[in-house]
């Protein structure tokens, strides 16, 4: 029973460095291409995870409402690259601070203005519904295999678009000389936008996929934000090889330390106790793990710009 | 005397006189929002030294603001309940005693959460010191000893000797008092040899090291400095309010104090009042007009970065001596 108990918690776990792993590529990209810090990205996160739960309750389709949070992450987040993002890449890293702050601000209270305080759900589409056995006993949500599974098929997409298409190329010549690739005629401008949008496409993925496990509610977005911080300040800012392996280590260190944590102090305390301050810690884990690395190395595990 | 020395005096002034005034027209209200300025504003004095004069953007410093109101919170707690803290040392609610362990704490926890944060520099810095502060805003959510998620009511304001605490415009003015002494501070640390070398840290830290000067370590002590004077505020802010919760420790804090210091002007000795008098101003008008008031602060905000460089002191007093 323990081994299958084991078993579910590193799935959830891989699940949560997957949903992690899609916001931290677009942060990671954004940062790596325009050299900006963009708080805003939980924002695009919530906003998918809106637009997916309010077209599915229209349509009564998960399947519509996932291509329209896509549709509206990438939106917003193309009507705000040019109309604010834009004016940032030439200013330092507290302007853009300050005005992603903004964002947040005017994005989250907006968000509460047009579909109020409440908390929306969203159903598990039908086709994904039931469990799967595991070995040793035991089930296995089957919706949430599949956001592993779409999260392996991004990784692989991201790579690919990467490595191997010409939009991949002007990225890879973005993160290593801006000015030069100007110069050689690719329309920067663009490019940025382009980029802007495709980071927050997949933040808004990943909130319409963690919208039918959580209830969809403005400000679901900061606490996933900081969590990617730490993924890509662990993976090293500007890789996207960086972000998966980082993405993972927290998603399943996070979610082993809070299974197991409580457990192993159970041997020398208490169980009340045991509970109370393994969960405490528990809540603390990756941030040490956070702190571990960066001591040994402090630029990150991959980082682009070493 | 140099425009913004006026400037400066006249906020000092502005600031004193309109509790004292609100308080002789029978307002306490007016006097408690002002108490309210002058402890967000003692706050973002502590971030202003090691943001406007080191350069250090730390996104993480309502953790110290958060830990300054739970030692306030937590002694008066102990004491209250007569219980004595851990191995038979009593708690307390005298104010000083208070505050010398909110700072004593505050400096503990930022030197080695600084120690790690400094080895790295722009982004990373922000995100490391963001993840710091949220890993201690977690800790004091599903820490369950001192009303986890819920927070901690103090049944009483805490006690300063001779004062009468209870009362609006006494605690207003012990609030001043402490603003005033950190303003000073600051002045005498930027007129300083550390002070110098903190600037020369942030404007190039490989000349300051070619100068035999380690900026490491002068970043590292501005950084608890600057933690202290913020947990200091956060004790007198858990007194104000009466009351101290995780809130105070979120990031949405640690902005806020940013914008604090942004809005006023950075770098500057008021720029921290200056901004937290507009702050609240806006909290209050806005709030007072719409509940949304949120969006709009987002939109003012977004338009001071796009085109406003220089805060409120930049547009008064002109170009700042130094920078």
């Amino acid at each position: 029973m323990f081994t299958a108990l084991l078993i579910e918690q590193l799935l959830n776990g891989l699940q949560l460095g997957v949903m992690l792993f899609l916001m931290a590529a677009g942060l990671t990209l954004i940062f790596g291409v325009m050299g900006l810090i963009n708080l805003a990205h939980g924002s695009l996160y919530m906003i998918g995870a809106f637009a997916c739960a309010t077209v599915a309750a229209a349509t009564g389709s998960f399947w519509i409402g996932l291509i329209a949070s896509l549709a509206a992450a990438a939106g917003v987040g193309a009507i705000i690259e040019v109309a604010v993002i834009r004016r940032l890449y030439d200013r330092d890293h507290l302007d853009q601070v300050l005005a992603t702050f903004a964002l947040i601000l005017i994005l989250s209270e907006g968000a509460r203005w047009l579909f109020g305080s409440f908390p929306l759900y969203l159903d598990i589409p039908p086709l994904l519904q039931g469990a799967v056995p595991l070995p040793g006993g035991g089930q296995y949500q089957l919706y949430r295999l599949a956001i592993i599974g779409v999260g392996i098929a991004v990784a692989v997409g991201l790579y690919l678009l990467i490595s191997g298409t010409r939009l991949g190329m002007r990225i890879r010549a973005g993160e290593s000389d801006r000015e030069m690739i100007g110069a050689l005629g690719v329309d920067i401008g663009t490019l940025y936008t382009v980029v802007f949008a495709l980071g927050a496409a997949l933040a808004g993925l990943a909130g319409a996929l963690v919208g039918a496990l959580q209830s969809v509610q403005v400000g679901m977005g900061e606490p996933v934000l900081i969590l990617a911080f730490v993924v890509i300040v662990i993976g090293g800012i500007g890789s996207i090889k960086g972000a998966l392996v980082g993405a993972v280590i927290v998603g399943v260190v996070d979610t082993m330390g809070r299974f197991l944590l409580p457990s192993m102090l159970a041997l020398a305390m208490p169980a009340s106790q045991a509970t109370t301050i393994g969960a405490a810690l528990a809540s603390m884990l990756i941030y040490v793990v956070m702190a571990l690395i960066l001591a040994f190395r402090p630029s990150g595990l991959f980082s682009a710009q070493s | 005397m140099s425009r913004e020395t006026t400037i400066n005096l006249l906020f000092a002034l502005l600031l004193l006189g309109a509790p004292l005034l609100a308080a002789g027209m029978g307002e306490p209200f007016y006097v408690t929002l002002a108490t309210r300025v002058v402890v967000l504003a003692l706050a973002a004095v502590g971030l202003n030294l090691a943001l406007g004069l080191g350069g250090l953007l730390s996104f993480g410093h309502a953790a110290f603001f958060g830990l300054g109101g739970y030692v306030a919170g937590i002694l008066a707690t102990h004491a209250f309940n007569a219980e004595p803290l851990i191995a038979g040392i009593p708690a307390t609610t005298s104010m000083p005693l208070i505050w010398i362990t909110a700072v004593v704490v505050a400096g503990l926890v930022a030197l080695p959460i600084g120690a790690i944060s400094l080895r790295t520099s722009g982004v990373y810095f922000i995100m490391i010191t963001l993840a710091f502060a949220q890993m201690i805003y977690y800790f004091a959510i599903s820490w369950p000893a001192y009303g986890g998620e819920d927070g901690l009511s103090l049944s009483v304001r805490n006690a300063f000797p001779g004062v009468n605490t209870a009362k609006p415009l006494p605690y207003f003015l012990i609030c001043y008092a402490a603003l005033m002494a950190a303003l000073l501070l600051f002045r005498v640390v930027e007129g300083s040899r550390f002070g110098s070398a903190l600037q020369a840290a942030r404007q190039n830290g490989t000349r300051l090291a070619a100068v035999g000067i380690e900026p490491f370590n002068i970043r590292l002590v501005a950084f608890a400095v600057s933690a202290m004077i913020t947990g200091l505020a956060g004790a007198l802010y858990a007194d104000l309010n009466r009351f101290v919760g995780p809130s105070m420790m979120s990031w949405h804090m640690s902005g806020e104090l940013i914008v604090l210091i942004i809005l006023g002007g950075k770098g500057r000795l008021f720029g921290p009042v200056a901004g937290a008098m507009i702050f609240v101003l806006f909290e209050y008008v806005l709030g007072g007009i719409t509940e949304r008031w949120q969006f709009f602060l987002g939109l003012i905000l977004l338009g001071i970065v796009l085109f406003a460089r220089g805060g409120l002191l930049g547009l008064l007093s002109g170009k700042p001596r130094h920078v």
